[in-house]
């Protein structure tokens, strides 16, 4: 089923490396922010409750 | 024997907020797991396509991005339209909370569908019916959120965000059939619910094990900023300022 020759073959995508890994890497990044937000909002939110 | 089901209980953000603290590890893990199985699809068993090389491994993620900006789109909607309806303010929580994550997935199938484009039809954009709707779904989602921003009071801004969002329903169908209302340069559907996939059944799988991703991602998302807002909103009530650590 490995249809790479090698490593470099890999990261090569046929010519296409720009527009595939551009497409991967912009998601990767995208959803890292996003869950980095979510983080920062919920413990945010539970640092602004008032106990007592 | 009651069989009465408790809606209103289920309604209570109290609730929600206590099942999908519980629930959230859950989906992330099933993101994670989907994710890494669809990318070895995506990127060790799915073959070469004979037309259009390795570039075509772009639609293991557009795909998939595309089709939960639409389904995010009508689930977001449809909460918005119960919190109008019905005036339960958890509904309307649970809109709010799915447009950020909505609004991610058509700008990553309009950034994945350029970068598709450039090598493959020569241009990163054109104004084509397919495309230009997808654009449209994403300038909703921004709207949404936008109004909404824009007014203080949180039950306002449910029912004018209510609005917007049913009114922008009509555009998914208008996304969804583009492809055969007008001569588009988008390909048309390769997977339908009437015919066979015009793909391989490896490509196939990949793409559907990486919209499962996507989806389990999209609830842990949306669960997760729907509790923050709930806190945020309800800071001020009794069993917020009873939650212990950590819950």
């Amino acid at each position: 089923m490995m249809h790479w020759a090698s490593v470099g073959d890999f990261f090569a995508m046929g010519g296409y490396a720009f527009y595939v890994w551009g497409s991967y890497a912009v998601t990767a990044v995208a959803i890292a922010i996003e869950i980095a937000v979510l983080v920062k909002r919920g413990r945010r939110a539970r640092a602004q409750i008032s106990h007592g | 024997m009651n069989l009465k089901v408790h809606w209103y209980y289920y309604a209570a953000p109290s609730t929600f907020y206590r099942l999908a603290g519980r629930a959230i590890p859950w989906f992330a893990v099933a993101a994670a797991i989907l994710g890494v199985i669809g990318l070895y699809i995506s990127f060790f068993v799915a073959p070469t396509d004979f037309q259009q090389g390795e570039a075509y491994r772009v639609i293991f993620i557009h795909v998939p991005a595309a089709w939960m900006s639409m389904f995010l789109y009508v689930v977001m909607a449809f909460w918005a339209a119960v919190g109008l309806a019905f005036n339960t303010r958890l509904s309307s929580m649970m809109a709010s909370a799915i447009a950020p994550t909505g609004a991610l997935m058509p700008f990553l199938a309009l950034w994945t569908g350029s970068l598709w484009g450039k090598p493959m039809w020569g241009t990163w954009w054109v104004w084509d019916a397919r495309l230009t709707s997808e654009l449209i779904l994403l300038f909703l989602y921004i709207g949404f959120m936008a109004l909404q921003a824009a007014i203080d009071d949180p039950r306002r801004a449910d029912k004018a965000g209510a609005v917007i969002a049913l009114v922008g329903v009509i555009n998914v169908p208008i996304i969804y059939f583009s492809v055969q209302w007008w001569n588009t340069l988008h390909q048309g559907a390769s997977v339908s619910l009437t015919s066979s996939p015009s793909m391989a059944k490896t490509m196939l799988l990949g793409m559907l094990i990486m919209a499962l991703a996507f989806w389990m991602y999209s609830i842990a998302a949306a669960f997760a900023r729907c509790r923050a807002i709930i806190l945020e909103r309800e800071r001020t009530s009794d069993w917020v300022k009873a939650l212990k650590e950590g819950e």
